[in-house]
């Protein structure tokens, strides 16, 4: 092994690498504007459609209710509700969005309330149709304001206190810290989103330092120069791993900057809000770049070999392709609840690191798992990278015709 | 000096089974001289002048280059070797000078040598117009001068081409002829693939006939004229190899 040549390689991939626009895409630019642009846009889209949705008055009818006054002017004074002529086709009205609700009153609503009679007033609504469910939200707001209203003067009527129908209170109190609490909402992602970015970070330039230089003609140039293939091939791959870290590093810090702007720019509810502030140290994020490492030294050595296979740039990428569902499918299954860490699940590669970062930015440190994961990661990355190694030996490979 | 020994290069197809691309060549190219490895295509030669390159390794048999062995020293033959191919392109996001410059950093040489060397082959070449400006941007000439100047940057005593002008216009054939020429003045063992006919007789000292991986004939053009009757250097070949392959059709 000759360090010289090793940097050598890496030095001319590296100058190589940052002219190439369609790399730097993937690597730098995407990572850097994906998450802001998902985050600001998705949800001042959502908050600017809901505000909309909330002040906007909706067209409501009311099916009978002519027997009962009393009801009809506590829902003629709901805000943002224009109650409309009630018609026969009230739900083909409200499918085609030409009324948001209505309301169906039961003939002698008024009478039997006063003999004290269980009634069911029924509000007709569009669910998923997000202004039809605000309509009918307000009305049934105002409705069950007016219930409680009819309740307290009954009690009162009756010298009853109020806690005899709600003799107790239940009131949930969280004793999680705020970092616990965020961890566990965005542990998995963080720990995910590392993992996914490494791998389609590499993607590029390990096409394009095997295939693509096949497909260039300059594969053969090389290999007429003295430097070993091992060195060739070490010097590749060290390229590779640092686009494949720093597509990662750059998404992280995109991702925890957007759910910081996000959660600070009033858009959200304070409790949502909350959720999206990552508090999380650095300690944190290293160790989970640390676990990462042998994972995306895995993705290198593994994508470098099977783009080595192709002959061309295209013919690489149809290879590449079916390998992001192989890392999203574990990666998206340590997501689900109910699986957790066990010795046998530490040994499988991805879904393993994907487990144990989310329960390293969730503050849980499981020492035996982690040694356990980073090891047999290790083992892995070091066999990809032995067999991409071999590989380059191979003429059939490198000359595949 | 470059000595092949019973050189052999077999290749394994799924269709055809066993191909022997290259069987039990031997021939001797010494320094000063300009050795031209004549053939159809597929007849080996590109094979032949990969293993000594030590791009393929040898199925049987060897060659020395330089006195190293391709199978046993294979990085020491590359250090000896200034290898052109129409395959062997430019890295299209680096400069000319960015090219020669990596080529001798991997041949080892030193940074105030390097410079020396670069600044030395520019000028020979008639470079220095464009040796800021990406290998993509340039011209097929500019092209083939790259590819010269990366081959000459150590100063191999051994130069191997493997059919240098095919596709090229004119003037950079003649770029590429006139190189070839002044390497064997300078003392280099010249070994090249072609099929252009001209280029053999004006160029070659020695000629080697290869059809089917296998050497048929070899000597001097006069020694070929002599011992085949024939002064067309092509109805040469055409006898060496057989009336069977005159016919292009067949």
């Amino acid at each position: 092994m000759n360090f010289h040549n090793i940097s050598c390689v890496y030095r001319k991939e590296l100058t190589e690498w940052l002219r190439d626009r369609r790399t730097l895409i993937s690597t730098v630019v995407v990572p850097l504007l994906a998450f802001p642009i998902l985050m600001v846009g998705m949800v001042s889209l959502s908050s600017v459609l809901i505000g909309k949705a909330e002040k906007e008055t909706h067209k409501v009818m009311i099916l009978g209710g002519e027997d009962s006054p009393q009801v009809l002017d506590k829902l003629r004074a709901v805000q943002n509700i224009e109650i409309v002529p009630a018609t026969d086709d009230y739900k083909h009205r409200i499918s085609e969005k030409e009324v948001r609700a209505a309301i169906d009153i039961p003939k002698g609503f008024q009478s039997a309330l006063d003999r004290g009679e269980e009634q069911t007033v029924k509000i007709y609504f569009y669910e998923g149709e997000l202004r039809s469910s605000s309509g009918a939200n307000q009305v049934e707001k105002s409705l069950k304001e007016y219930r409680d209203t009819i309740v307290s003067s009954r009690l009162s009527a009756r010298n009853v206190p109020t806690s005899m129908i709600k003799p107790f209170d239940v009131q949930q109190e969280n004793v999680a810290p705020p970092e616990k609490v965020s961890g566990a909402a965005l542990g998995g992602i963080l720990g995910y989103m590392v993992i996914l970015l490494s791998m389609t970070g590499a993607i590029y330039p390990a096409i394009d330092l095997t295939a693509g230089e096949k497909e260039r003609g300059t594969m053969e140039t090389i290999l007429s120069s003295p430097i070993s293939r091992l060195d060739l091939v070490l010097g590749k791959f060290f390229l590779v791993l640092s686009a494949s870290l720093t597509t990662a590093i750059l998404s992280i810090i995109s991702m925890g900057t957007s759910f910081y702007v996000v959660g600070r720019s009033g858009f959200m509810p304070a409790k949502d809000a909350a959720v999206l502030q990552l508090h999380v140290g650095l300690a944190t994020v290293l160790s989970v770049f640390l676990m990462a490492l042998p994972l995306a030294v895995l993705f290198a050595a593994v994508l470098m070999t099977i783009a080595l296979f192709a002959k061309t740039y295209k013919e690489a990428q149809s290879y590449l392709t079916p390998m992001t569902f192989i890392v999203v499918i574990p990666a998206v299954a340590s997501l689900l609840p109910g699986i957790d860490l066990t010795a046998k699940l530490a040994l499988v590669p991805i879904l393993s690191t994907s487990l144990v970062c989310k329960e390293i930015v969730a503050g849980t440190f499981h020492w035996a798992f982690i040694m356990l994961i980073f090891l047999s990661s290790s083992v892995y990355a070091a066999a990809a990278l032995f067999i991409a190694v071999k590989m380059f030996q191979r003429e059939s490979v490198l000359f595949r015709s | 000096m470059i000595e092949a020994r019973g050189l052999s290069k077999r290749f394994h197809d799924k269709k055809r089974g066993e191909i022997r691309a290259v069987d039990n060549v031997s021939f001797t190219c010494q320094p000063g001289k300009i050795y031209g490895l004549l053939g159809a295509n597929g007849a080996g030669k590109t094979t032949t002048l990969r293993m000594l390159a030590t791009i393929l390794e040898p199925t049987d048999g060897t060659a020395l280059v330089c006195g190293y062995d391709v199978v046993e020293q294979p990085q020491k033959v590359r250090a000896n070797v200034g290898f052109l191919s129409t395959a062997t392109a430019l890295y299209p996001r680096l400069t000319g000078q960015e090219m020669v410059e990596y080529f001798g950093r991997l041949n080892g040489l030193d940074e105030p040598t390097l410079k020396k060397r670069v600044d030395d082959i520019f000028n020979r070449l008639d470079m220095n117009g464009f040796r800021d400006r990406r290998c993509d941007k340039l011209s097929t000439g500019m092209k083939q001068k790259t590819s010269i100047a990366r081959t000459l940057v150590h100063d191999p005593p051994v130069m191997i081409f493997d059919e240098p002008t095919t596709g090229l216009d004119v003037m950079t054939a003649r770029t590429i002829i006139g190189f070839i020429s002044d390497c064997r003045a300078q003392g280099k063992t010249v070994i090249f693939s072609t099929h252009i006919m001209s280029e053999v007789e004006r160029l070659c000292d020695f000629i080697g006939i290869i059809h089917d991986g296998m050497l048929l004939a070899e000597g001097t053009l006069p020694q070929l004229r002599s011992k085949y009757a024939e002064h067309n250097l092509e109805e040469i070949i055409v006898k060496v190899v057989g009336p069977l392959q005159s016919n292009p059709e067949a």
